[in-house]
């Protein structure tokens, strides 16, 4: 990554574009300033208060899963026809924000992006958090989450082994492989700034832990060489892993004959929308973040226009989707699509059909405007607007497909309950405790490589 | 007090061209048991001291074919084998069906081997290290580079290589107890 610094600080077109990092900095001042966060800097009354009402939102989560424990499934909205509800529109939407974190950390890095450098250990971190998150409610909607091991194939002793050829089981390999190689590449990124953190600390206990964590590294030419082959190749694998985790999510509708389901644009249009929702979610974080722990020399006006000009190309190709989808409906000529069509427009979901077009495609064309990509309160609001069009996607395309199927006599409504509430808002609490924790306990950006971002890493071929 | 043979000798540069530069020259003068430190990845560097077989995407390689073969072998002998199911007298080995699973361990087995791999071929982890007894080596995880000559050198002799050390524009250099 030595070589990867970026030389494009003002273009030939005449434009002039913010730099990935103030100059200035040197390797000692970029260490200082990230490391001492986590290291010196006293918790904060705002940390402290985020951080309790995060708790506090998560004690909410867990005593509602503790009642669907105890009451079953029965608490929430669903019915039949309605068996999917809030608990599969919350995955989806979960694991869509989770695509960025990997998306900047691996397809960015091949593509030499190196403005990805100050922004990628954060969103890995979000992705994690995110597909922690996810990860409860396929969990807890089986009705009996005590035997989810049952989806794993491990011999037992009713002799029987799981369903391959059905997407709800490859869903469980994709989103398990999915956090497992996130974790591995979020880990290993961190090793060398474990180590610096190891250096640094003056705490005696503090220092063991991040040495512990640090696992010996002493950054040693060979391991560097070994290590810069293994991220890379890390970064070519999770690539198209991470292309594969929303299709194979979008296979959960496509697969079945519902409509409003049954049709070949899901796994596109869901990747998009992964990475629209996902990229939302890092400027939600990065806006803050970049504003309390100062550190705008870093996460630099070039990051928030690139983030934003990635969510107007994927928005665009989430709008595409929807355009095929109402397309396909009227031209296919097919009664059942064509009524689905009806029902989105006139039906009794229609309000959330219309706000979910202002949402995701409406409003976010704001960003073609320089100014509204340049001012980070817009796009705070823009993103947190992409983010609830981008949960009432995944409502409307739950919801109003099952609420009206082929046969009148099993039509049907679904009304969230406020179990359904408690559950969704405590795993938004889960998230934002995790962060908040985060950032107080490990380098929220990566220190080395902003030490390759800096001039004077440069060395010259002989 | 018994006398313990150094481990090397260490030297200090405050720059990554001084040290590729200086791992260049060593390199050149025939020493083979070198290595180099720095606080972020430098490409040359590796070059500069004589790595060149790096076998981790070898690893990588035969952990993800392991992967795709369990992935791929699982389900057959799962769904064809051991629990045969005839759904409309549909084929068992349907194996458009298997893709998924088979793609989804190719990449797992392959991530795994590949961190992994890198922390064996590293020797990691290993907490303690002779070099951590220099004082100054803390700042190899801040902003200084090291250059070190392993005792086990041939060529070694602590006072003719402390001296060609010094013709490298070294900032400073200590001897790493062993």
């Amino acid at each position: 990554m030595a070589d990867n610094r970026d030389e494009v600080e003002v273009v030939s077109d005449g434009i002039e574009r913010a730099p990935v990092i103030q100059p200035g900095y040197t390797f000692a001042t970029v260490t200082d300033k990230i490391s001492s966060i986590v290291l010196t800097r006293p918790a904060s009354l705002g940390w402290v208060v985020g951080f309790a009402a995060g708790f506090l939102v998560t004690q909410i989560l867990l005593f509602a899963l503790g009642y669907l424990f105890m009451r079953g499934v029965g608490i929430w909205g669903i019915n039949v026809p309605i068996a999917w509800g809030f608990a599969i529109v919350n995955f989806v939407w979960w694991i869509g924000i989770g695509h960025a974190g990997t998306l900047i950390s691996a397809i960015l890095l091949l593509l030499r992006q190196s403005w990805r450098n100050s922004i990628n250990r954060f969103a890995e971190a979000m992705t994690l958090f995110a597909v922690a998150c996810a990860g409860i409610f396929p969990g807890v909607h089986t009705g009996r989450p005590w035997l989810d091991y049952w989806m794993f194939p491990y011999p037992n002793t009713m002799n029987y082994w799981p369903q391959f050829r059905s997407p709800l089981l490859w869903d469980v390999f994709a989103v398990s492989t999915y956090f497992t190689i996130s974790l591995l590449f979020w880990f290993i990124g961190l090793i060398p700034d474990l180590a610096t953190l190891r250096d640094r600390a003056e705490n005696k206990y503090t220092r063991t832990i991040y040495g512990l964590l640090a696992m010996g590294w002493r950054g040693s030419a060979r391991h560097w060489a070994r290590y810069e082959t293994a991220y890379l190749l890390l970064a070519g694998l999770a690539t198209p892993l991470v292309l594969s985790v929303h299709t194979v999510v979008s296979f959960d509708f496509a697969v079945a004959i519902v409509p409003g389901w049954h049709t070949t644009i899901f796994p596109p249009y869901f990747v998009a929308g992964a990475i629209y929702s996902g990229f939302a979610m890092v400027l939600m974080l990065a806006i803050p973040i970049r504003k309390i722990y100062g550190l705008e020399d870093f996460i630099t006006d070039r990051h928030l226009q690139n983030s934003a000009k990635v969510m107007l190309a994927t928005g665009w190709i989430v709008a595409y989707g929807y355009a095929i989808e109402a397309f396909t409906g009227w031209y296919g000529g097919n009664r059942y699509d064509q009524t689905l069509l009806w029902n989105r427009l006139h039906g009794p979901y229609a309000t959330l059909y219309y706000m979910l077009l202002i949402c995701n495609i409406f409003i976010p064309q704001l960003l073609w405007i320089r100014k509204m990509r340049t001012n980070p309160v817009w796009l705070f609001m823009i993103s947190l607007v992409i983010l609830v069009g981008m949960w009432l996607e995944r409502f409307v395309i739950i919801v109003i497909s099952l609420s009206r199927d082929f046969l009148t006599s099993s039509w049907g409504m679904y009304y969230p309950t406020k179990w359904d509430w408690m559950i969704f808002f405590g795993t938004i609490g889960m998230f934002l405790m995790s962060m908040f924790l985060f950032v107080r306990i490990l380098p929220m950006i990566s220190i080395f490589e902003m030490r390759t971002l800096l001039p004077e890493a440069e060395v010259k071929p002989e | 007090m018994k006398l313990v043979p150094p481990y090397g000798l260490i030297a200090e540069f405050a720059s990554a061209q001084d040290l590729v530069t200086a791992a260049r020259h060593t390199h050149e003068a025939g020493y083979r048991r070198i290595d180099a430190y720095s606080p972020f990845p430098v490409e040359e560097l590796a070059d500069a001291i004589g790595f060149h077989k790096n076998n981790v995407p070898l690893v990588t390689l035969i952990g993800g074919i392991i992967g795709g073969l369990t992935g791929y072998g699982m389900q057959y002998w799962m769904a064809v084998i051991n629990y045969p199911t005839n759904i409309g007298g549909r084929p068992l080995n349907s194996w458009p069906s298997f893709v998924i699973i088979t793609f989804e361990l190719t990449i797992l087995f392959g991530g795994i081997s590949a961190v992994f791999g890198m922390l064996a071929l590293n020797g990691l982890p290993m907490p303690y290290h002779p070099v951590f007894n220099v004082p100054r080596f803390v700042l190899a995880s801040k902003d200084r580079f090291f250059l070190m000559i392993f005792a086990n050198d041939p060529k070694y002799d602590a006072a003719g290589t402390r001296q060609f050390l010094e013709t490298l524009h070294a900032r400073s250099i200590s001897e790493v107890p062993g």
